[in-house]
């Protein structure tokens, strides 16, 4: 199943009866292990990877260092799910190191953002300190490259 | 007299490559998919490039040794020592090379004399035939067939084994057919050598792509056949190196010292460059190489799979990245095969008869190309096969 999930991961839009060719078992099979795999969320969603700047989106992103109190019995994921449930959250990791938690934060523009992280998480019960970084370009994405020049450069025929 | 005439007879003995023909009609059409490449659609690995990089900034820019980097050949022979338990000296018993291809070339030119006799199973590599004539000697093709999976048997040898024959010179896992020979199949083949006295050149240059729990067997490692083998491999396949033209020969010194011989006044060195990025690939490569094959994998199955379905017999490559259908019950030959369905789907490949006669009947087709090519490559096959299936 590993391999198949990491197919998937890779092009999420592969048809069954090509992921059954290639892993060298029936369309049955890959049904019902990808049935398994979704029921018991290992795979979480199909998403697709998008370059909105190519699209005409200027969006602003920032990553927020996070400073918080832990709190007693849940530690920090109370104050995890606070922030995470919040629509302009993309990403919430909880770090080792000088902050707690690294928070992704999308928005319109610059203000936008800064005025989401100073009314909404700076205060935030629990919450010390935050520190925002924009993000100026993108160069790679979950694994992608976002402007790969690399193209294949063989000949069309060779022995 | 025309200068057609005094071009050498060696070199007017030897025809043109069959695959030159085909390259030069896709080489002017759109949107063809290609099947007919020979080489793996991966870029060579970040980390090898990287290295190379690195050399060339730190000034590497020199001749190295006419064997070639110690370090390099320090490497291949703990790899030979690791994966089949055969031991080389490093110092005498290997050279680096410009590609296997110049290692074959050294290696019929040092052992061929005029006359000699070389048995080479069928189909085969294209240059195979060419160098031994170039060598000064006669190629003599054996065919093999689909029905034995075109491994090549003891029974086929016996049959164009004469007095004059001097070398056997296999390539397993093959190209063009990605047959594979078990260990068992090779020992047989290893006794036919002793009894005839013949020197074997195994190219293994496909060594690591291998499938479906095949297992690929060094020739050098079977009994008593360490000493009679030049074995030829290099890193074009296996680490996507194909255009950095580096590979390397073992052999006992006596070999070595032959080939080294022409290499040194022929090729001085294999470029300083390449063998530095061999040795990253030989020190950190097998990470990527193991991901490459199970790439290869699966594509092997999709195609197969699509091969199958659509009514051209085929049987299952158990290396390289080639499959090499039937496509008899089409009514066509491999040439006309190859041309119509270029012209008329652009899809490329390479006749089976580029090869050898007996690939007559039969197409290759390389899967070392992205699964959406495939399986585009795969839909006007079929569109093309089921106007001309009988």
């Amino acid at each position: 199943m590993r391999e198949l999930l990491e197919l998937l991961e890779h092009d999420a839009k592969r048809p069954v009866e090509e992921l059954a060719a290639m892993l060298n078992k029936s369309e049955y099979e890959i049904e019902e292990q990808l049935k398994k795999l979704e029921k018991d969320k290992v795979i979480l969603s199909y998403n697709t990877l998008i370059n909105w700047e190519k699209f005409g989106d200027d969006t602003v992103t920032a990553t927020i260092e996070v400073k918080v109190t832990p709190q007693r019995e849940v530690g920090f994921d109370a104050i995890a799910e606070r922030i995470y449930r919040f629509d302009e959250v993309r990403s919430v990791y909880l770090m080792s190191g000088s902050f707690d938690l690294l928070v992704m934060i999308e928005g319109k523009s610059l203000k936008d953002v800064s005025n989401f992280v100073s009314t909404r998480l700076a205060t935030i019960e629990g919450v010390i300190s935050t520190r925002s970084n924009f993000m100026l370009k993108p160069y790679k994405k979950d694994g992608v490259i976002i402007d790969d020049q690399e193209k294949d450069r063989r000949l069309v025929v060779s022995p | 007299m025309s200068w057609e005439d005094r071009i050498s007879p060696s070199v007017n003995a030897i025809a043109p490559s069959g695959i030159r023909r085909f390259f030069d009609i896709a080489a002017e059409m759109d949107d063809v998919v290609s099947l007919g490449v020979g080489e793996p659609d991966f870029v060579t690995p970040w980390h090898i490039r990287e290295s190379c990089v690195y050399g060339l900034e730190q000034g590497y820019t020199a001749y190295t040794a006419n064997h070639g980097l110690l370090e390099l050949r320090e490497e291949i022979v703990n790899l030979l020592k690791r994966s089949d338990n055969v031991e080389y000296c490093p110092k005498n018993e290997v050279l680096i090379t410009v590609g296997v291809s110049e290692a074959l070339d050294l290696a019929l030119r040092a052992v061929v004399s005029l006359g000699d006799e070389v048995l080479i199973p069928e189909p085969c590599y294209v240059s195979y035939k060419a160098c031994v004539t170039l060598a000064g000697g006669t190629a003599v093709g054996v065919p093999t067939s689909i029905e034995n999976e075109f491994r090549i048997t003891v029974e086929d040898l016996e049959q164009y084994v004469t007095a004059k024959t001097k070398v056997l010179l296999i390539g397993y896992p093959n190209n063009p057919t990605g047959a594979v020979m078990s260990k068992d199949d090779l020992q047989k083949i290893a006794d036919f050598a002793q009894v005839h006295d013949l020197i074997v050149i195994s190219d293994e240059i496909y060594s690591n792509l291998i499938y479906g729990g095949a297992k690929h067997t060094c020739f050098s490692s079977l009994p008593n056949m360490r000493d009679r083998t030049i074995l030829l491999n290099g890193f074009s396949k296996s680490y996507a190196m194909t255009g950095w033209r580096i590979g390397y020969a073992l052999a006992n010194p006596t070999f070595i010292a032959a080939m080294t011989k022409i290499h040194q006044y022929t090729m001085l060195c294999a470029p300083i460059t390449a063998q530095i990025a061999a040795v990253e690939a030989l020190r950190h490569g097998e990470k990527h190489m193991k991901k490459m094959v199970s790439e290869y994998d699966r594509r092997r199955h999709l195609i197969l799979d699509g091969m199958r379905n659509m009514g051209l017999t085929c049987f299952e490559p158990k290396g390289a990245f080639y499959i090499f259908p039937s496509i008899q019950n089409t009514g066509l030959t491999s040439e006309e095969f190859a041309e119509k369905l270029l012209r008329s789907e652009r899809v490329a490949l390479v006749p089976g008869t580029a090869f050898g006669e007996c690939g007559e009947g039969f197409i290759r087709c390389s899967y070392a190309t992205s699964v959406n090519k495939i399986s585009e490559a795969l839909s006007r096959i079929e569109n093309f096969v089921k106007k001309h299936i009988k």
